[in-house]
């Protein structure tokens, strides 16, 4: 069994507003970034798995993430599971 | 008089409110629940306070809905018990899936605490038998994330099934963009499942339980609940009893 680094980005869904990507945009263009065209926050979360083989730890990494890391009414995931 | 259970997690800070307004203003039996607990036996209304579940990690409710006394809880739904979950217990039900969608940051993304009106849009249920339909409550709110958000389908849903129970307005009942605090879909403030047994709102009606704190548009629901578990409810009676 080896150990993986896996990362998790957990996302707001396109459909849904994300009131602080908007203030990061703002904040942003203040700033005088007035290139950025949007903004959206997402969480990203590092974990340390143990495992057979990748293919099994993402599998469990995908339970983990429709149990309780994201929350599905809202929000996508994308998993990475490294070597 | 019907017994409540105030259900306490590490990070709750609504839960004495909700135990002095049941025992000290209701005089109703009322007893704390530790959120390890896995029996609910003799209790007939529950209540989840609000407050910060596990500090809100994660997400608001997102950690409590594991807790121990969850299942039970949900058991305890399912044979028709009353639940009702107030701000940080709406996040709970939504993230448990006893009730649908769920609860995001408020559009201001600011931690909103005021008064606010809601009104009530269904009075034939366990908790707003004592107030007539279309009557406006004053109410506080205290909340970060009450923006209710679910697919339109959900919603017409809900509103087919007059599980929308609040919605936040103006003044004079109508439900407004300015009166709606949080960004929620439609103005909502609280919805039911599909047996009515289960509510959950955003706004605090234990802030606003006794005239000493100002209003006492709040009682009205527990009074509500009351009536109901004692049998006594005649709908939509209203508030001053006409």
């Amino acid at each position: 069994m080896s150990e993986y680094k896996v990362k998790v980005v957990v996302r707001l869904k396109s459909v849904v507003l994300d009131p602080q990507g908007k203030t990061v945009l703002s904040a942003l263009r203040n700033l005088g970034f007035s290139q950025v065209q949007d903004t959206r926050v997402s969480k990203f979360i590092e974990m340390d798995v143990k495992g057979d083989n990748p293919a099994i730890v993402k599998e469990q990494v995908e339970q983990m993430c429709s149990k309780l890391l994201a929350n599905p009414v809202i929000e996508d995931y994308e998993i990475e599971v490294m070597e | 008089m019907p017994s409540f259970g105030v259900i306490v997690f590490p990070g709750s800070n609504c839960d004495h409110d909700c135990y002095h307004v049941i025992k000290n203003v209701m005089g109703a039996e009322c007893e704390f629940v530790w959120h390890e607990e896995t029996s609910l036996s003799g209790l007939e209304c529950l209540i989840i306070p609000g407050g910060f579940s596990y500090g809100d990690y994660l997400r608001a409710g997102a950690i409590a809905r594991f807790s121990p006394i969850m299942s039970a809880l949900k058991e305890f739904a399912s044979r028709g018990g009353l639940v009702l979950g107030i701000c940080n217990g709406f996040q709970v039900l939504v993230e448990s899936g006893m009730l649908p969608g769920a609860l995001w940051k408020n559009s201001s993304l600011r931690f909103v605490c005021k008064w606010v009106n809601i009104r009530v849009e269904n009075s034939n249920t366990p908790f707003t038998n004592q107030i007539k339909e279309g009557e406006v409550l004053r109410i506080p709110i205290a909340h970060g994330e009450g923006n209710y958000i679910a697919e339109e389908d959900v919603v017409d849903h809900l509103k087919e099934g007059n599980r929308v129970v609040f919605r936040y307005c103006n003044e004079g009942g109508d439900a407004t963009e300015s009166s709606n605090p949080n960004g929620s879909v439609r103005n909502i403030a609280g919805i039911a499942n599909e047996g009515l047994n289960v509510l959950g709102m955003m706004p605090h009606p234990e802030r606003c339980s006794e005239e000493a704190l100002s209003g006492r548009d709040g009682a009205l629901i527990f009074e509500s609940i009351i009536s109901w578990l004692n049998g006594s409810h005649e709908a939509g009676r209203g508030k001053h009893g006409t």
